[in-house]
């Protein structure tokens, strides 16, 4: 349960090799939360070392982002483990080159497949754990990418849009029945998903996206920017002439 | 679905919730318990999340028909569970009895004095609720009845044991004679919190309620001044001539308003509030009513809401005699920080009951209560537990709302035999609570 402090005892991370998504969970195990499941794709047991050295008790669970109809086992196992969810965060998602989705359309679905569709049954699953137990957040990590999508990461941000406007949606029907959905709309991370590219301004890092959630979380959040700037900037942006944003490089 | 809280008014859940009238009724809830079973609730005057049950059902038990008996002979009282102490005392003072013990508040339901095994100001002469009790009624997960006594296990387990043994249905108690309905009150106040540990020592034993009220605003040489509140039943002697000895009609209650803005209760309005309350405390003796002596935070209805929407917690915890250390450590800590508490509260306690997850322990305790939202809170808390349970202490799960889980085997040592009693009187977990969830109990 999220205590009175906003401190919760549990964590499913969708995406257990997420950077941004790791680094949450490590910010929630050192603020108390002891029983962590990393769902992830492939052998992943070294993952979890690093959150046993601080006290956690971790299980960790294969994970296809592809396969939907393996959703439902992975939230009932999580379940299992660590009783009810308090936290689950879905994090997974590749990044890919929008060139090389264009000269390769079939991989641009299947970027989609994962960025999108992976996030609406894995969602959805965990969302009706929540709703069974009156409590519990489900943490969507979505991108300023999908505020607006641009001209450079048109693929990539149009998979944002959609999981941005999915997770809306399914915090307002999850509205009244005790669990939630907090939306997360990060700037450029500097990371290992950006690695060599040119940081964009007012770049952020991982240990910044997991401090904002964990304040999200304590506050009960619906939407968190980071940084937090971004939430005005946005603001200006959506207002852009098309002819002007079609130019914006990064 | 109903969203509920405890007193202060942290982490709400969802829950149906069900108000029975009749034990019958009360037995049907539980034969069609649902998955994620169910809670007693009482008057929601634990602070925590112990009488809520996030997507399950919670029992309004303080709705149920009320019932009461007296055995003028003893002075032991059969009652339903959902009785309120209130009630009883409107009921019982006149007739020259009051009940064993009461916390601060009267607005709490026998059910739940039972599943706290609540102590009081006579905690140190008196012990604690369960101490008192004669027998229980216990509705079990099979859906039956059981009239439990101080030999059972099972009594043992649900004294103390939050509700998650079955429903309380009724309690049987041994109440004491009054000649008045006053209080024959003595106020001192102390210069440090040396003088506050060594003058409660000493004063303790010739008075049957003993509180002391600390000023934790006050640093240096003056941390821990206090002022100590020392009564006793007042006897027919005592009162003017012509006033009417077993008279008891508590004043009408005030009404916080419905929302009160956050931060009403900030550094500044508390520290004058401390200030003026030990500047206004003379040493005095007086007879007092036993509203004002027992239950002053009762005069103001809702007072928990001045606390604003985030709500606030309340800390308390025991350390036994001989720990003085850890004590002065936690109050030289609070006063250090400035951490904002409303009312702090220090008391011996005696002998404890046999109750497997009952608080009290002979030794200090101290109950602080702290608005949400101040950072550093939660780690701060945190350490405090580990301080306490090092010394062999231990945290109110009553008024719990954010302790984890490791330590409680610590601070509980009976929590596996407490586990093994209820693992047979509700092996499917019917009886589920926030609270039990949170501490894995
Ligand atoms: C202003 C104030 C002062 C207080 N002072 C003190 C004090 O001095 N000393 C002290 O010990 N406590 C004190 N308390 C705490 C309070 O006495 C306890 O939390 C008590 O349990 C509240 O009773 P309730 O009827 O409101 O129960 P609730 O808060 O509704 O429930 C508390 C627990 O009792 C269980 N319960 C309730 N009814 C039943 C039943 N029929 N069968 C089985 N389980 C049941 C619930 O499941 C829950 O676990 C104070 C609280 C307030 C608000």
């Amino acid at each position: 349960m999220k205590n009175a402090l906003g401190s919760v005892d549990s964590v499913l991370l969708l995406g257990g090799r997420s950077e941004i998504g790791l680094a949450v969970v490590e910010r929630l195990v050192r603020d108390g939360a002891r029983r962590v499941v990393l769902a992830a794709r492939g052998d992943a047991a070294a993952i979890g070392v690093r959150l046993k050295d601080l006290g956690a008790e971790v299980l960790v669970l294969d994970f296809d982002a592809e396969r939907p109809e393996t959703h439902e086992r992975v939230v009932a196992a999580a379940a299992e483990f660590a009783g009810d969810l308090d936290v689950v965060v879905a994090a997974f998602g590749v990044l890919g080159d929008q060139a090389a989705y264009e000269a390769d359309p079939v991989s641009a679905a299947r970027s989609m497949a994962v960025n999108l569709g992976g996030h609406v049954s894995a969602g959805l699953f965990a969302a009706r754990r929540l709703r069974e137990q009156g409590h519990g957040t489900l943490v969507v990590l979505s991108s300023v990418a999908g505020v607006r999508v641009r001209r450079v990461n048109f693929v990539y941000g149009a998979a944002k849009a959609g999981l941005d406007g999915f997770a809306q949606g399914l915090g307002d029907a999850l509205h009244g029945s005790g669990a939630r959905v907090m939306v997360v709309r990060p700037g450029f991370v500097i990371g290992r998903m950006t690695a060599g590219m040119r940081p964009a301004p007012m770049a952020t890092t991982p240990e910044a996206v997991a401090d904002a959630v964990a304040g999200g979380l304590r506050a009960g959040a619906e939407t968190v920017w980071v940084p937090g700037r971004l939430r005005a900037v946005f603001t200006v942006m959506r207002a852009l002439p098309r002819a002007v944003w079609r130019r914006v490089p990064r | 679905m109903t969203f509920l809280t405890g007193w202060g008014r942290t982490a709400p859940s969802p829950a149906t919730l069900a108000a029975p009238r009749t034990t019958a009724e009360l037995a049907a809830l539980v034969a069609a318990a649902p998955p994620r079973g169910l809670i007693a609730r009482g008057l929601g005057r634990s602070y925590g999340d112990a009488a809520q049950n996030a997507g399950g059902l919670v029992v309004d038990v303080a709705g149920m028909e009320a019932r009461w008996s007296l055995d003028p002979e003893t002075g032991v009282v059969t009652a339903s569970a959902g009785m309120s102490l209130h009630d009883l005392m409107l009921a019982l003072v006149p007739l020259g009895w009051f009940v064993p013990v009461t916390p601060g508040t009267r607005h709490v339901t026998v059910g739940g004095a039972v599943a706290a095994d609540v102590h009081g100001k006579n905690h140190h002469v008196d012990s604690s609720f369960g101490a008192h009790l004669r027998s229980l009624t216990l509705l079990t997960a099979d859906g039956t009845g059981h009239l439990l006594r101080p030999g059972d296990d099972l009594f043992w387990a649900t004294v103390g044991g939050m509700g998650l043994t079955g429903l309380v249905t009724e309690a049987s108690f041994a109440c004491v004679p009054v000649e008045t309905s006053r209080m024959s009150v003595d106020v001192e106040r102390t210069r440090d919190l040396d003088q506050t540990l060594e003058r409660m020592t000493a004063t303790d034993d010739r008075h049957r309620y003993t509180v002391a009220w600390i000023d934790l605003l006050a640093r240096g040489p003056r941390m821990g001044r206090s002022v100590l509140t020392r009564g006793d039943h007042a006897r027919r002697e005592e009162l003017p001539r012509g006033a009417d000895p077993l008279a008891f009609a508590p004043a009408a209650r005030l009404s916080a308003p419905p929302w009160a803005p956050g931060g009403l209760l900030n550094g500044l309005t508390v520290r004058a509030f401390n200030q003026a309350w030990y500047a206004k405390s003379r040493e005095r003796r007086v007879i007092q009513d036993i509203a004002p002596f027992f239950h002053p935070l009762d005069f103001v209805d809702g007072w928990n809401r001045v606390y604003g929407s985030r709500g606030f917690v309340q800390y308390q915890f025991v350390v036994p005699f001989g720990e003085e250390a850890t004590l002065r450590r936690v109050v030289s800590r609070l006063s250090a920080e400035g951490v904002v508490s409303f009312l702090t509260v220090l008391k011996r306690f005696g002998a404890g009951t046999p109750g497997m997850l009952s608080f009290p322990l002979p030794g200090w305790t101290l109950a602080l209560d702290i608005p949400v939202g101040r950072a550093g809170l939660a780690g701060l808390l945190r350490e405090f537990d580990e301080w306490v349970a090092e010394a062999g202490g231990r945290v109110y799960l009553a008024k719990d709302a954010r302790m984890r889980a490791e330590l409680l085997p610590v601070m509980y040592p009976r929590l596996p035999e407490w586990r093994k009693i209820r693992e047979s009187a509700d092996p499917g977990e019917v009886f589920r609570s926030d609270l039990a969830r949170r501490l894995s109990l």
